[in-house]
């Protein structure tokens, strides 16, 4: 008996350990992050792995007052709050007309939202580029808004699409035979009821557009209108010889990244089940 | 939908088939695709992302060892989640430039092995042109890995527990509890996975490669992704279209796939 329990000991800890090894994986280099940012250049070339016993704010400092960071955070914050808003109206109403509504070809319409989730971005990138260059648009944040929101919408139906089927028909049924008309439904009934899947919706999408580089690059080539993530990509070239500073960068473009997932974690983890079809 | 779809998939299929500026295209028919063919440089690009294929089984079998002992009702499991999870909501931007650090000949890694007298060990990650997608594939690994354990987590939970209680009765032991009964039992959500990170590594690691390697040494980790992006900045618009039609012929194939494994994944086994 004694040694049953001993060997489930051995067994629990065993899988501690196991578990404690990824989690140290996936902390270090946030770590890293952190700790670089908060030293000297000096400092750091003397040791890249010390602990920052003396740390200082002057690479933070450095990046946002002497860079264009601020500016660069702000066109990200737009882009996102944008993309994010228009993309979740919409799929709000579509994913509405798909479940209640049941219009001709919904069936359709989603099979081709799920199918569109997984189209490649870069497979769009030539000719959205000669869209925009025809309109003039290169350069300015309406080309990269428009960009995201159209690949938003297809995941963004298929999620609301998948939550709005646990709604119980019921409810839509007593509300229209009250003489509610669609929108009164959608706005009285089922969005109350939706409040933590959009806002896991919002999240998620937000995080991903936030995240973006490729069509950044490619559309917003101008220094003054570029997103985060593309001017944090062109510190990397530009300052290889002070890797505190470009941290310090990387660090501010991770923080809110970071704040929004503490804050809905639990929201999170379920949103992305739920993406894949859960 | 159909305007940020429908237009530009029309269009880049048309536009593979033209070469020179977008202004004056001239008809080349299917020089673009032979050009792109005998083109090393894409060769190496598009045998790489194959070579990223092997990256697949690496993190879906690690999630899905975390899953399972996770699933054990281990004290901590939300927390372990959590962090674990982490990475995959982190710009790849930002993590590819640390890791670049932490990678270069001179980086944390190498340093740390040299400490352990493990010196034999460190490489230049990054400019040696063999391990330079090997490096990529480890940074894809370490930022993708917690997405398998969280859905594996998930569709191990929602398993009804009345199957383990009965195999546990059974005398099963704990490896055959896992594979015999738990693992068949998830299996759909295995497949449908393993298309979803496959058209991942195919198609979307555009930004770990700029910003690890930029492609390089040369272009020897580049990637499809990175070709058309290439030759598109060069001004060779044909040249990419004809690149990105082939990635979504494959990624065709693969959706293809997805709906069909989806649909079997939403079919109570």
């Amino acid at each position: 008996m004694r040694q049953a329990t001993g060997g489930r000991l051995v067994g629990i800890l065993g899988k501690h350990a196991f578990l404690l090894i990824f989690c140290v994986a996936a902390l270090y280099p946030l770590y890293f992050i952190v700790s670089t940012a908060l030293k000297s250049n000096a400092a750091y070339q003397l040791d890249p792995t010390a602990f920052p016993t003396h740390p200082t704010f002057s690479s933070l400092r450095a990046i946002i007052a002497d860079q264009p960071l601020p500016r660069w955070m702000w066109n990200s914050f737009l882009v996102t709050l944008t993309s994010v808003a228009v993309s979740t109206l919409f799929a709000l109403f579509a994913a509405y007309a798909v479940v209640f509504g049941r219009f001709r070809g919904h069936k359709v319409f989603l099979s081709t939202s799920v199918a569109l989730m997984v189209v490649p971005p870069v497979t769009l990138l030539v000719p959205m580029f000669v869209f925009m260059v025809d309109r003039g648009w290169v350069n300015h944040l309406q080309s990269v808004i428009i960009f995201y929101t159209g690949l938003l919408v297809p995941f963004a139906v298929f999620f609301l699409t998948n939550f709005f089927r646990t709604v119980p028909q019921e409810l839509i049924e007593a509300a229209s035979v009250e003489g509610a008309g669609p929108f009164t439904v959608l706005r009285q009934v089922v969005m109350p009821l939706s409040g933590a899947a959009s806002f896991t919706l919002v999240v998620v999408q937000a995080i991903w557009v936030w995240n973006e580089l490729l069509i950044a690059l490619v559309f917003l080539q101008n220094e003054q209108a570029r997103t985060l993530m593309s001017g944090l990509a062109q510190f990397q070239g530009r300052y290889s010889t002070n890797q505190p500073l470009v941290l310090a960068g990387a660090l501010v473009s991770i923080a809110p990244v970071v704040l929004l997932y503490l804050s809905g974690q639990r929201f999170f983890v379920r949103g992305l089940t739920a993406g894949i079809g859960k | 939908m159909a305007f940020a779809f429908g237009f530009p998939l029309v269009q880049v299929v048309r536009e593979s088939f033209y070469a020179g500026s977008f202004s004056s295209p001239v008809w080349v028919g299917l020089d673009n695709y032979k050009g792109v063919i005998d083109d090393p440089e894409f060769r190496t690009s598009f045998f790489n992302n194959l070579k990223l294929l092997l990256a697949v089984p690496v993190m879906l079998g690690l999630g899905l060892a975390i899953a399972l002992v996770l699933n054990d009702r281990i004290r901590g499991m939300r927390q372990y989640q959590a962090i674990v999870f982490l990475p995959y909501v982190l710009p790849a931007t930002a993590i590819g430039i640390a890791f670049s650090f932490l990678l270069q000949e001179n980086g944390v890694l190498n340093t740390f092995l040299r400490d352990l007298h493990l010196g034999f060990i460190a490489q230049d990650w990054i400019g040696n042109s063999h391990l330079a997608i090997v490096s990529v594939g480890g940074l894809v690994i370490w930022q993708q890995l917690g997405f398998g354990v969280v859905v594996f987590t998930a569709a191990l939970l929602s398993l009804p527990p009345e199957t383990a209680e009965a195999a546990r009765i059974d005398g099963a032991g704990w490896w055959s509890l896992q594979f015999r009964v738990l693992v068949p039992q998830i299996r759909p959500i295995v497949e449908l996975l393993t298309v979803i990170q496959v058209i991942t590594v195919l198609s979307w690691v555009f930004n770990y490669v700029y910003v690890l390697t930029s492609g390089g040494p040369g272009y020897a980790s580049s990637v499809m992704e990175l070709y058309i992006w290439r030759s598109f900045s060069n001004g060779a618009n044909g040249t990419a279209a004809s690149v990105a039609v082939m990635l979504l012929g494959m990624a065709t194939v693969l959706i293809g796939l997805s709906l069909w494994v989806r649909r079997r994944a939403e079919v109570p086994a």
